[in-house]
């Protein structure tokens, strides 16, 4: 069983995705990389976690350990899955580098009842001035990527992200914009302009 | 056991070490052809120990030409067993903890029923009056050795290849019997491709006079080239470009130059005649017709409204397919295509794709990777079921 030292191990935003999900229920992690979150939720909330996964690394880590992770292109593989298959769909980190983000959101709300998407949010003051300032594209810590090679082709801010919502009917149950390492929380809700501004991440619970 | 007339002679099996049975006694197994198959040996082999309530069955299901001598010197070849690396004790498979089982398949020619056994109706070797066998056929045998073993369930069921027809079958026909199930390098229904390689190899068994139409037992003969050609036609197909490259090249074998003759000049083709030659050895001509023939019949989703889904809806068990990157006869596509008919019904499956320059034979080769995930989908799997850890107690 995990101890307290492994329960901080995950991603600080991670721990706000495991907060939104309820004991003992179906999940599906899009993108689910080496199964951090997807170990945590099956161990901790007993859930019966599943995962979706491009890399052979990614993959081979997660079914080392256990998990049950398939090796496939979020992009193509969603289509597969039947109605209502999940209690939630998960897909972390990994929006803005979908080919179709639109298609991938509507599958999601398909095949899960509820979706939870974080993103980083291109919006934050940090990329605004990097832009204003510098006139380049923004290269960072956590967008580390030049931008011929990034795999982040579909990049948004937390205002596209909530006006794409309304678009198409879904329903955001809860919105956080998260900054400085997810120490400071806003509800997006509540302040969208300063979370538009302020928020380094956005993470979204969504419902159709 | 009832006392049988006759017909207890299974040429020159009886001397196999392992385990032999005989099933259909009460009841005739049916097969799919229509025909009834009754009082029939089945021969197996076990590794480890049957625990108490019988929760630590693993059934392996060997491929085309492997049989039960799966962790063990073999006793024709006096090669290690096929999986001898995965199955025993401590490792993969660990023997420690499961109770591995494996028959020789219907239809083969390592003590189970098949065309070189004798038909008691006549007293002499079945040939090709022995009635044409399926991929279920095979898997309700196993069923049968399991319910006389008095085994309701396993906790998984493996195999690569044929083998890997067998599991999907397994799942399908049996899904409350199966915990885990691990298909290897398979398909769900064989391809056009495939049933063209076989058909080939078939063509040259028969092409052999020695074949005698199919009655050389009988006669006192044997196939042997034909055989052997198809063996060496088979083996290519197991084989991808490059691990013949690297292996071989355009290396000549013993000499210096080219000969201007068709001896065997280059390695690759002595290779393949060494593969061919003792290959006959070990295998029964006719044995190998039925056997592709069950290959090129399984086409999992027939049975199902043609939706391989259907064949997996409601499956309470866990998946873990697997693939190798340089594998052209059963390609990381056609086993994608058993994920997503499990994805369609929100079954538990993992999905690996190992990168391997082995081709097909990549299953039963020492690939670390493949072994390493494949421990690890064994022992979440026995995790949940409560069986003990590896080096540990249950939790």
């Amino acid at each position: 069983m995990m101890k307290e030292n492994q329960r901080k191990a995950i991603r600080v935003d991670l721990q706000f995705i495991a907060r939104m999900i309820e004991p003992g229920s179906r999940l599906l992690d899009v993108g689910c990389g080496r199964g951090a979150l997807l170990e945590y939720l099956v161990n901790e909330k007993q859930v019966d976690g599943r995962g979706i996964e491009l890399s052979t690394e990614g993959v081979n880590a997660c079914v080392i350990r256990g998990l049950s992770v398939i090796q496939g292109d979020a992009n193509t593989d969603l289509k597969n899955y039947p109605d209502d298959a999940f209690d939630y769909v998960v897909l972390s980190q990994t929006l803005q580098a979908m080919t179709a983000p639109k298609e991938a959101l509507e599958q999601m709300l398909r095949i899960g009842k509820r979706a939870i998407v974080s993103f980083p949010n291109f919006a934050h003051w940090r990329i605004r001035l990097h832009l204003l300032l510098k006139g380049r594209m923004p290269v960072s810590e956590t967008l580390p990527d030049q931008w011929y090679d990034t795999p982040n082709i579909h990049f948004c801010t937390i205002k596209d992200f909530t006006e794409l919502c309304r678009e198409m009917g879904i329903t955001a149950e809860r919105a956080m914009a998260l900054s400085q390492g997810a120490d400071s929380v806003q509800r997006i809700d509540l302040s969208p302009l300063l979370s538009n501004l302020m928020g380094e991440q956005a993470l979204f619970l969504l419902k159709k | 056991m009832t006392a049988t007339t006759g017909e207890n002679n299974i040429v020159k099996d009886d001397d196999l070490p392992g385990h032999s049975v005989r099933l259909g006694i009460d009841e005739p197994l049916r097969l799919d052809c229509g025909a009834d198959l009754q009082n029939f040996p089945v021969a197996y082999q076990t590794y480890g120990t049957l625990n108490e309530d019988k929760s630590n069955v693993i059934v392996v299901c060997h491929a085309l030409t492997g049989d039960q001598f799966v962790a063990e010197t073999h006793p024709l070849t006096g090669k290690e067993g096929w999986w001898d690396h995965i199955v025993g004790s401590g490792k993969t498979i660990d023997t420690d903890r499961f109770f591995v089982i494996c028959s020789n398949i219907l239809g083969g020619c390592m003590g189970t029923v098949g065309p070189k056994s004798i038909n008691p109706a006549t007293g002499k070797p079945w040939g090709l009056d022995f009635p044409v066998i399926t991929v279920r056929d095979m898997v309700n045998v196993q069923a049968m050795l399991l319910d006389h073993l008095g085994i309701d369930d396993v906790f998984a069921v493996l195999g690569g290849s044929m083998g890997g027809m067998q599991v999907l079958q397994w799942a399908a026909s049996f899904p409350d019997r199966v915990f885990a199930a691990v298909p290897i390098a398979t398909a769900a229904r064989h391809s056009s491709q495939n049933i063209a390689f076989h058909e080939v190899g078939r063509q040259a068994i028969m092409a052999d006079l020695d074949w005698c139409g199919g009655d050389y037992l009988a006669q006192g003969k044997n196939p042997n080239r034909g055989l052997s050609v198809a063996r060496m036609t088979a083996h290519i197909t197991y084989m991808s470009e490059s691990a013949l490259h690297r292996k071989f090249g355009r290396r000549l074998q013993d000499r210096k130059e080219i000969t201007y003759g068709f001896e065997a000049d280059f390695q690759v083709e002595s290779y393949l005649r060494h593969q061919g030659i003792t290959f006959v050895d070990r295998f029964d001509a006719n044995s190998y017709l039925y056997t592709t023939r069950a290959m090129d019949y399984f086409d999992l989703a027939s049975d199902y409204d043609d939706n391989l889904a259907n064949a997996f809806k409601d499956t309470p068990t866990r998946f873990c397919v697997f693939s190798f990157t340089s594998d052209w006869l059963f390609p990381t596509d056609a086993n994608r295509e058993i994920v997503h008919a499990l994805n369609a019904v929100a079954a538990n499956v993992s999905f690996a794709e190992i990168k391997s320059d082995n081709g097909h034979d990549a299953f039963l080769l020492d690939e670390q990777e493949f072994i390493r995930v494949l421990g690890g989908f064994i022992d979440g799997a026995a995790r949940h079921r409560g069986l003990p850890s590896r080096g540990g107690d249950a939790s």
